[in-house]
Formats: C-alpha cells, structure tokens, sequence
C-alpha cells in the first residue's frame, strides 16, 4: 500500500534511517574504545582496498607490460593489507565478522576510506599521481604505526611498510620521470596533480576519533603527518619540475563515511557476487 | 595450444650445414642465439614464441574481467596473482623472442595490426565466475600438457623460459580447480555455473591443440627440429583422459554424449570439436576478438605518452651526466 502524504512528511529522520537499514547495525556503541579502534582499523583497510580495487582495473591496460606487473602487484599487496586491517577491525568488533564481511557487506556509508582512493583512474598519469600522493602518506603512517602501543597493530604496519617502501620509491621515481619527461608528459601530470590535490587533505585532517586513537597511543593522529608528506612531496615535485598548487582547500567525509558517487559504482561491482547470492561459500 | 598452426618456414641453406645442425638437435644440444641456425628455424620460432607470447598477454583480459568482482579478498589475491605470473611469462617470452633478431615493439606492433596471432582460447568469454575456475582447470591445464614438454626444446632461451613458466603454471591449474571444486559442492547456482563454465569452455580447450594432425601441415618440419615435441592428438588425448577423471571427481558433466573409456586403446573416445567454429575465431569471427585486439590497442595508444615520456626522461638524464662529466674534467 502506498503510504500516506502525511507518513513520508513525518520528519522522523531516525525512524528513516533504521526503517532503511542503516544506523541500525552500529556495530559498537560510539564512543567507546571499542569502536574508536573499529573505526580506526576500518579507515586503514578500506583506503588499501579501496585504492586496490582501482590499481586492479587496470590489469592488462596499462601501456607497458613491465607496468602491467608493477600495478598487478601494487594492488595485490594492498589487498593483503586490507584482509590484516580488516580482520584486525572484525576482531576488535567482537560480533563474528571476518573481514570479507567487512568487504563485500557493507553500504558505502560505513566505509571509510579518505575520498582520494576512489577517484576514477582517468589516465595513467592520474593513477600515479593519485599513487604518489597516497604513499607519501601512506609510508610515515606505516612507520608511526610500527610505534603502535597495540601490538597487533604494530605488527601489520611493520609487515606492510616493508611493501610500501617499495611503492613510494616506485610511485616517486615515475612522477619525476614524467614530470621531467615530454611536454605531453609534464601537462599531463601537472594536470593530474591539479585536480588531485583538492582530495590530499583530507589525509590530515583528524576528528574527535582520531584525537582518541592518538591520545591511546594506537594510531597517530592525521595532523601529525602532514610535515613528513610535505618533505617528500615538496622534494618529489619539485625533481619532476610541476608545480605545487598552493590551494588549501580539502574535500572531505570519506573518513565519516560520506563518499562521492563513485564509491556506489566501487561496491556494485565488487560486491555483487556475494550480494547476489547470500551465504554461498565460494 | 598457446601456439597453433604455427606455420614452419621452408629453408634453402646450405645442405651439410643444415645436416650438421640437425646432427646437433638430434644430440640433444642446445641451440643458443649466437649459434650458427637456418633461416626457417629462426623464422619459425620468431612466430611460435612470439604467439605464445601474445596469448600471455591477451590471456590478462578475460580472467582481469573478473578481478573487480572475485567473491572474496582471498580469490582476489589470488587471480590477482595469477594475472601478474601471465603478465611475466609474457615477458621472459618476448625476451626469448627478442634474442632472434626481433624487437618486442616490431612484435606489438605485428599482434596489433593482426599479422600475428595469439591463442584461439582467449576470444571466448568469462561470464560467470567459475569462468574463472574453468579457464584454471582447462585452459591452464591444457597449456601444461603442451608446456611441459617444450622444456626441452632445441632452443635454449625457450627452453629455459618453459622451465620458469611451468612452475608457476602448476599453481594456476590448482587454483582454477580449487574455484571449481567450491562452485560444484555450492549453492544449485554455483553449480549451475560450475556446469555451464565447463560447457562452454571444454571445445574451445580442446581447439588449443590444433587441428587433427592428418591437417595438421607444418608438424613434421618443427617436431624434426624439436621446436614441437608432440602432435596434437597425442597431447589432446592425454588432456582428454585426464580431465575425465577431475570432472567425475567435481561431480560434472562433460558435455560429449559420445565420450566413452576405449580399452582397447587404454584412452577415451571422445567428439572432435567444431573445426569450422576453430577457423572462424582464427579469422576473427569468435565471440571476443573484436575487444580483445581493441583492448589492446587502446592500452597501447593510450600509452604512447607514456613512454615517450620516460624515453624523453632517460635521455635528459644522460645528456645531464654527459655535461656534469665534462666540467668535472
Ligand atoms: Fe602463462
Ligand atoms: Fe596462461
Ligand atoms: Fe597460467
């Protein structure tokens, strides 16, 4: 039966929201220490899954083989990332979920990766630039992670940063390469890096979340990190001879959970199976 | 197999030197690339290594297709890492290639312009997700039975890029059973899909042998020179009979109303595929050639800046070392 004028103007916005399936399965009571460190985790995993899902788009269309491999195998770390972060996230929970759970069963707006890995990949320029980017904060994470005063946390980041040390070398070396290379190449990466950068910020920009991890000693918080990425991108640009767009301006949600549309067409894809046919094992 | 039809090129050198070259293969030596060899040898394998080369290339596509949306992390890994292994035999083999006298550019640039081939087996599509599964188990099984054996073929730079490959290509095969294997004791959809990814992958994987040998018209040149070592029957025969065993084992049919165990020649009999269907794909008329070969022309128009870009790089670079070495003297 269609519902009265009156019942869709009720301005009830919680009893929307659970009548819709949302808000009703927060998984810890906010707050607590217990879902800081939920949160926490699941900002870690889904930027790696996130940014690993859209390396992977590229498998057999990048425009050299030898970059065909690097990317095949970019993408394969970060999703190894991802199921250490994720199943850390699920056991921190305590409710039984593993971290394909996490993966393949959540809506978008419980997913907290930083906007910047779901942008689309455009050319190869703005896949490396988007690379670069994220791994130049990606790395003194990692490092400050390896410091954690949890040490499961301390464990993955010192496994992880081994991979990533490899990636900003990898990521660095090309934005300069190309940065430096024909005028095409440098547009194209000056053009890359001007419509990136708008998406950086986000990296460093903490909330009250956050401010507890830190004060915890379990996760650094995000302000802490922002001297490091500078060093190294102010470095990197400038061998690549672009130039840094001096804007301030961040978008941001995608750590709260408000994506842009892109994050929508990410899922559907990469969760169909599994939501199409529940409770298979495949 | 990854290399079909290869067409073997007729040789007019000079007698005794051929007759000493065969001696040598016929030993058992090595040929290496600085070897004296005849021009239908070089010829021969340039288009054989090269297209198995192609087929590592092309064969990305149709398993990438599902890499976005592999059920869990772990199969994503997974065939993540199988695409990269394919993406590397690709290269050992265009290196072997390449120590013939022909460059992986003028290759490129030959697979893109259709005047070389690659395996007949990638312009079928992956549709379902056991796809994934059947092209392990079939596809990468049937390359086995092909590949196993050219490890040791006459020349060394193939011989030794078969050595690496096959290692890794035992782990493709288990990995596509172990998807079968989970499809087939699934869901009744899972196993509807189990079912229809071996229907419609087990002629195709039966074509990658090549035609019946009594077509088969450039076998007896290359098995003399042991850049073949066995005919396609024998190989399609020896796939046939086990694979049998595997699909009873998962619980599938193999669509063949005619296969049946032939005691009296201790193997299976079994329908040949649609040759007609084989020939058509070879021309460009399977189901995927189209996007394949657009795939890879986009990925390598797209790319033109690319590696115009690092070449540029590289060559400031030098240029830079090149006038810091002068002031420095
Ligand atoms: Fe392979
Ligand atoms: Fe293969
Ligand atoms: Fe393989």
């Amino acid at each position: 039966m269609a519902p009265s004028l009156s019942d869709i103007m009720t301005p009830d916005a919680a009893e929307l929201a659970r009548a819709a399936g949302g808000g009703a399965s927060a998984p810890l009571e906010m707050g607590s220490p217990g879902h800081d460190l939920f949160v926490g985790l699941a900002r870690l995993g889904d930027n790696t899954l996130i940014l690993g899902h859209r390396v992977s788009e590229w498998c057999g269309h990048a425009p050299v083989l030898e970059e065909d491999i690097a990317l095949a195998n970019m993408a394969l770390d970060l999703i190894g990332q991802t199921q250490l972060w994720l199943g850390l996230a699920g056991e921190v929970e305590g409710r039984g979920r593993s971290a394909d759970d996490l993966a393949f069963l959540r809506d978008a707006w419980h997913f907290y990766n930083i906007l910047l890995v779901e942008r689309p990949n455009r050319d190869f320029g703005h896949t490396l630039m988007r690379q670069f980017l994220f791994d130049a904060w990606h790395q003194p994470m990692l490092k400050a992670l390896e410091g954690s005063s949890d040490a499961r946390i301390a464990e993955v980041a010192m496994k992880a940063g081994k991979e990533v040390a490899y990636h900003i070398e990898r990521s660095a070396d090309l934005v300069i390469r190309l940065g430096d290379g024909t005028e095409e190449s440098h547009a194209r990466m000056q053009d890359a890096l001007d419509r990136l950068w708008p998406y950086a910020g986000e990296m460093f920009i903490g909330d009250e979340i956050d401010a507890r991890l830190a004060e915890a000693g379990t996760i650094p918080a995000p302000e802490s990190l922002r001297g490091a990425w500078d060093e190294t991108v102010n470095a990197v640009l400038a061998e690549a001879t672009l130039t840094r767009p001096d804007s301030g301006f961040a978008h941001k949600g995608g750590r709260q959970g408000r994506h842009t549309e892109h994050m929508g067409h990410i899922l559907s894809s990469m969760q169909w199976l599994q939501r199409a046919y529940p409770g298979a094992t495949w | 197999m990854y290399a079909q039809m290869v067409k073997s090129e007729a040789t007019n050198d000079d007698p005794e030197m051929l007759a000493a070259f065969q001696a040598r293969i016929d030993a058992g030596e090595k040929i290496e690339p600085k070897d004296w060899m005849p021009e239908g040898y070089r010829k021969t394998l340039i288009r054989q290594i090269g297209q198995h080369a192609h087929s590592e290339i092309v064969g990305q596509l149709p398993e990438g297709n599902w890499i976005t949306r592999a059920p869990t992390l772990e199969r994503k890994a997974i065939l993540l890492a199988k695409v990269q292994d394919e993406a590397g035999h690709g290269l050992y083999l265009y290196c072997a290639a390449e120590t013939l006298g022909i460059s992986r550019d003028e290759m490129t640039e030959m697979l893109l312009s259709g005047r070389m081939k690659y395996s007949s087996i990638f312009n079928y599509p992956t549709l379902n997700w056991a796809d994934i599964g059947a092209v392990g188990w079939l596809v990468d099984g049937a390359a086995i039975m092909n590949q196993v054996p050219l490890q040791r073929t006459s020349f060394g730079p193939y011989s030794r890029a078969m050595i690496r490959i096959c290692k890794e290509e035992s782990f493709h095969q288990r990995q596509g059973y172990d998807i079968m294997m989970k499809m087939a004791q699934g869901t009744p959809e899972q196993k509807q899909m189990a079912q229809d990814a071996l229907n419609r992958y087990w002629y195709p994987s039966l074509m990658m042998f090549g035609p019946s040998d009594k077509d088969s018209v450039h076998s007896a040149q290359s098995m003399a020179w042991k850049i073949k070592i066995n005919t396609n029957d024998e190989l399609r025969q020896k796939f046939v009979d086990q694979t049998v065993q595997q699909a009873k084992y998962l619980g599938l049919t193999i669509p063949d109303l005619a296969l049946k165990w032939n005691e009296e020649k201790g193997g299976h009999d079994f329908s040949e595929p649609d040759w007609s269907e084989f020939y058509e794909v070879l021309k460009g008329n399977g189901p995927c050639n189209t996007d394949r070969i657009e795939a890879r022309q986009k990925a390598w128009e797209d790319g033109a800046w690319f590696r115009e870009g690092l070449m540029a790089h590289a060559k400031k670079a030098e240029a830079r070392r090149a006038s810091a070495k002068v002031a420095a003297e």
